[in-house]
Parts: C-alpha cells; structure tokens; sequence
C-alpha cells in the first residue's frame, strides 16, 4: 500500500467508527482527538479494525503513534506497505 | 443486557462467543412480558443519560459508536417532564439543565450558586476512579449545599435510579446519576425495552455470536487458578477461554465455590415493589402531565430497607409511560399506565406463604397507590387491569441475592475476580440503567477480552 492508501484505509476505518461523521474536511496534520472527539475506546477501534482488516498489530505502547492522519499513515507505512491494496 | 453489548463487541472482532441466559427470555432486570394481552416492562421507567440526535460525547453516543449502532436503532423519545415533590416544595426538570436550575433558583433562592458549585465539581465519567469513587456523598454535598432540604430533594431521585448503599451513596455513583438524569436525560422507546433488546440481540446473531436460552449456569470451574468452563443446569459442561458474568459479584464468587467470605457483606439490600395499573382513560386526560414523579412524603428521605414491614411506601417513584414525546407516526400507546415503585424488604417477601403473599400483595398495592395519589391525580377508578412485581420477581430475574435492585454495594470497576480470566461485568461493576449495562458490558470486553490477543 502507497501512504495514499494507507490514508484512505484509515479514512474507511473513521467511517466505520464515527458513521455520522463528515471526514472530508479532515486535516491531516491536526489531532483526532480535537477533530473528531475521539475517547480511547474509539482509539481501541482504529487498532482493532488494523487488525481485523490487514492483521496489522499494534501494541499498546504504540497507541500514541496514531493521534493524527500523518502521525499514523507515518507509523503503518512499514508494516502495510507489503500488503496489496 | 451487558452481556450482549459484550457479546457484540466479541464477535464483531470474531471471537467466538456464547451467552447463557438461564430465563426464556432476555434482559435480566430490563425484560418484558405478556399478561392478559398486554405488554409490560419489567425495569424500564425510562433510558437514562439520553442525548439528542448527533451529540458526540457521553456514554449514549459512546455506546452507539462502539456497538455501530445509529440513534434511531433504539427510537428513543425524550420525557415530557419529570419532578421531584416532597410536601411542601416541588422541583421540576426535563431534558435541558436549565429548567432544574430555574425550578432550584425559585425555591431555594439561597442556595442556587452553590448547586451551580455542585455541577461544576461533578466527575467526569473517564475520571471516576475506585479511591474517590467510595466517598461520602452526603458529605460532599453537605461541604456545598448548605439547606438539608435542598440535599434530600437531590439525593431522592439519584438514589431511586442506581443507589446500591442505604443511607448514603458512593460519591461515584452520585456523579454518574446526576449526569445520567439531569445532565443528559430521560428517554423511552414508543414499543418500550423489548425494542432495544431486539436491536442488540439482532446484532449479536448477525456477528456470528450464540445465544442460549433456557440454559443456567450451575458452577464455574476452575482449575489451577483459572476458570476452565461452566457446567450447566442440565449438567453440560462448556469450556471457554474468558468468561464474563453478569450475575452480580457475590453471586459469581459463588459460583466458583470462591471461599473468600470478605465478600459477602457486601451483598445489597435493597429492593422493591412495583404497582402497575392499567387505566380505561389516559393519564393527562386525568391531569397528570409528568413522566416520572420522586416522591417523599417528608422533609427527610429515607433511603433503606424496610426496617418493621414489608414495604416503606414513603417514597417512591410514579411512572407514566404515556407521557414521552411520542413520535406522530407512533400514535399512542394502547392503555394508559401508572407504574409505582416502593422500597420492600426481600426476606419478608420470601418468607411469606403463597396465600398470604398474594394477600400482602393486595393490601400493599393499595397501600402504595394510596401513598402516590399524594403526588398526583387519583387514578384508581379508572383502573382496569393490574400487576404487581415483588423482590422475588426481581430476584428471579435478575438472580441477584435479596432482589437487590442495583446489586452489590460496593463495585468492582475493573471487572477482575480472583481468577485470571474470569471478568465481572454489568450491575456490580459499576454502571447501572440500560445505558450503563451496555457501556459495562463494552468497556469490560474491551478491557479483558480484545487486547493483546
């Protein structure tokens, strides 16, 4: 997967969590947390949904690697790029 | 209902879950039934913590979020407006904090900054943890609020809905409730919590998940320090990985021939009877425009088991499951209804025989409507059908030792037992309430069964 498809896959996975949420404004660089008033279970959901869609695993400690869309597609870039969109 | 919000999220990360439930129907506490061709609630007076459509925060959005459900799943319609009367002094309140806070103001002109003190110091629900949770409530609010009438006017209706503890309240609870009830609100689904249920139980199937009725749960065993299975009433044995049981704490250990006794004192007390009356007319054609009335019948609450008598019907609560913002499509509901809840003492109950229990039945529905119509319109003459739940029905349905309402009185927030993988979840983790059970039931999955697999 390019960064571009990782973003989109991540894009899908906030869709899936927030399904009344409009993503088109989304900035990248901004926070999720201050965007889109996200509590760490839906944290837990974006690790997850790795997991159940591209058996991607993310430790706990690493949790903090995913708080923006740059910070995250950054920190998946070398796991997901092997796996074909 | 923890039970299956815990299922949902298992399976929909594919863990393969069964939920036992011993009854022929679902729910525990918040179930339903048929009598005489109509339709009862068990619990349900009203959903608390209820928000409007599109609210992002809060466990009601939270709990949609994680169950990927959408508002109109659980067709929520909010309270038209609820009270709480003592004698002399009425304070009204619905979905907006704002009317409390005027009703406060009017009548109790003293003391309407510190309850505005009171809203500013409550926890938030991510910050609720075991070390404050179990402060004093009465002392918290006798540090702020300076009229006791003012304390026992808020303590009536808080404690009604989620207070384990007689007397006083886990300072914890308080702020989950004040929130839940005042804070968010009150709200109801037109076809009542067999509608909710459905949804859930609906997901839970499609996600692959099993659902045994019919099937109670004998024992828990455990071997080496583990919880190996369970082995049923008919005297299956199942084995599982995890198990997660909302059959209340004390009644869980038990289930394990857990021999820590230090638990046993915590089982709780309290209990109640409800009077449902059937009505030929509806409640506001009579002039009773409230959805849920707290009453007292003095400047004092008592909040405590009955100490002399099967019931103590100086407070109470008065349901009106008529008056909810109905939808237009919905039309109205068939009958009108008056719900009346008491406090009842469990082991006097039980220890009746059958002809006097249906006796004190009797005698005590009269007793506790008489108590009600204090608070709102005589409704008695308009009665065409009636029912009454008791502590044993509750405790039927919910398993809980002594019909204890909201379990446990103390809770155990991280869910953990003595075995490593055997989890607490609804009741007597912490959250009561429909919405509370299904955040248990979440939050413990996803505390114990989805990480780090």
């Amino acid at each position: 997967m390019t960064p571009a498809e990782i973003s989109d896959a991540v894009l899908d996975i906030l869709a899936t969590i927030n399904p009344d949420e409009d993503l088109s404004s989304l900035d990248d660089e901004q926070e999720f947390r201050d965007q889109l008033e996200m509590d760490s279970m839906d944290f837990l959901d974006i690790v997850m949904e790795l997991r159940k869609r591209y058996r991607v695993q993310v430790p706990e400690e690493d949790y903090e690697h995913l708080v923006s869309m740059a910070k995250t597609v950054a920190y998946l870039e070398p796991q997901m790029k092997d796996i074909s969109a | 209902m923890s039970g299956l919000a815990a299922g949902i999220r298992s399976a929909y990360y594919d863990q393969k879950v069964c939920i036992l439930e011993r009854h022929n129907t679902i729910g525990g506490l918040n179930s339903f039934y048929r009598l005489r061709g109509r339709n009862y609630d068990v619990g349900l007076h009203a959903v608390t913590n209820f928000t409007p459509r599109g609210t992002r925060r809060g466990p009601f959005a939270r709990l949609l979020r994680q169950l990927r459900l959408t508002w109109d799943d659980f067709g929520l319609s909010p309270q038209l407006m609820s009270s709480i009367s003592f004698p002399n002094v009425e304070l009204t309140f619905d979905n907006n904090i704002d009317l409390l806070r005027s009703e406060v103001a009017r009548a109790f002109p003293q003391q309407i900054d510190n309850f505005e003190k009171l809203m500013d110091s409550l926890i938030d629900y991510d910050d609720l943890e075991q070390s404050h949770f179990e402060l004093s409530t009465r002392e918290r609010l006798s540090e702020v609020i300076t009229d006791p009438l003012l304390i026992e006017m808020i303590l009536c209706p808080v404690m009604w809905y989620g207070n384990p503890r007689e007397h006083d309240m886990d300072y914890g609870q308080f702020c989950i409730m004040f929130r839940a009830l005042f804070l968010e609100g009150l709200a109801r689904p037109f076809d009542g919590v067999r509608l909710i249920l459905r949804k859930l139980v609906r997901k839970f199937r499609e996600l692959g998940g099993e659902l045994k009725l019919r099937t109670g749960v004998q024992q828990i065993k455990i071997e080496n320090g583990r919880a190996v299975g369970v082995i049923l009433d008919c005297g299956d044995e199942m084995s599982g990985k995890n198990i997660l049981s909302s059959v209340g704490a004390v009644e869980t250990f038990r289930l394990c021939d857990d021999k820590d006794i230090t638990h046993v004192h915590k089982t709780g007390q309290l209990s109640f009877i409800e009077a449902i009356s059937t009505l030929d007319t509806y409640p506001a054609k009579l002039g009773h425009d409230k959805t849920i009335i707290f009453f007292n019948d003095s400047d004092t609450f008592h909040w405590q088991r009955p100490l002399d008598d099967l019931c103590d019907v100086r407070t109470g609560v008065i349901c009106t499951p008529n008056n909810y913002c109905y939808d237009v499509s919905d039309g109205e509901l068939p009958d009108g209804i008056m719900r009346i809840t008491a406090l009842a003492d469990f082991n006097r109950w039980k220890n009746l025989n059958e002809d006097d229990y249906d006796r004190q039945k009797d005698i005590w529905f009269n007793k506790v409507v008489n108590s009600a119509t204090k608070f709102a319109p005589d409704y008695r003459e308009h009665t065409i059908d009636t029912d009454m739940f008791t502590p044993q029905t509750i405790q039927r349905f919910t398993s809980h030792d002594n019909g204890a309402v909201y379990g446990a009185t103390r809770k155990w927030f991280d869910g953990t037992t003595n075995f490593n993988n055997l989890f607490l979840c609804g009741t007597d983790q912490g959250f009561v309430g429909i919405v509370g059970s299904i955040i248990s039931g979440i939050s413990m999955a996803n505390h114990h069964l989805l990480r780090g697999d």
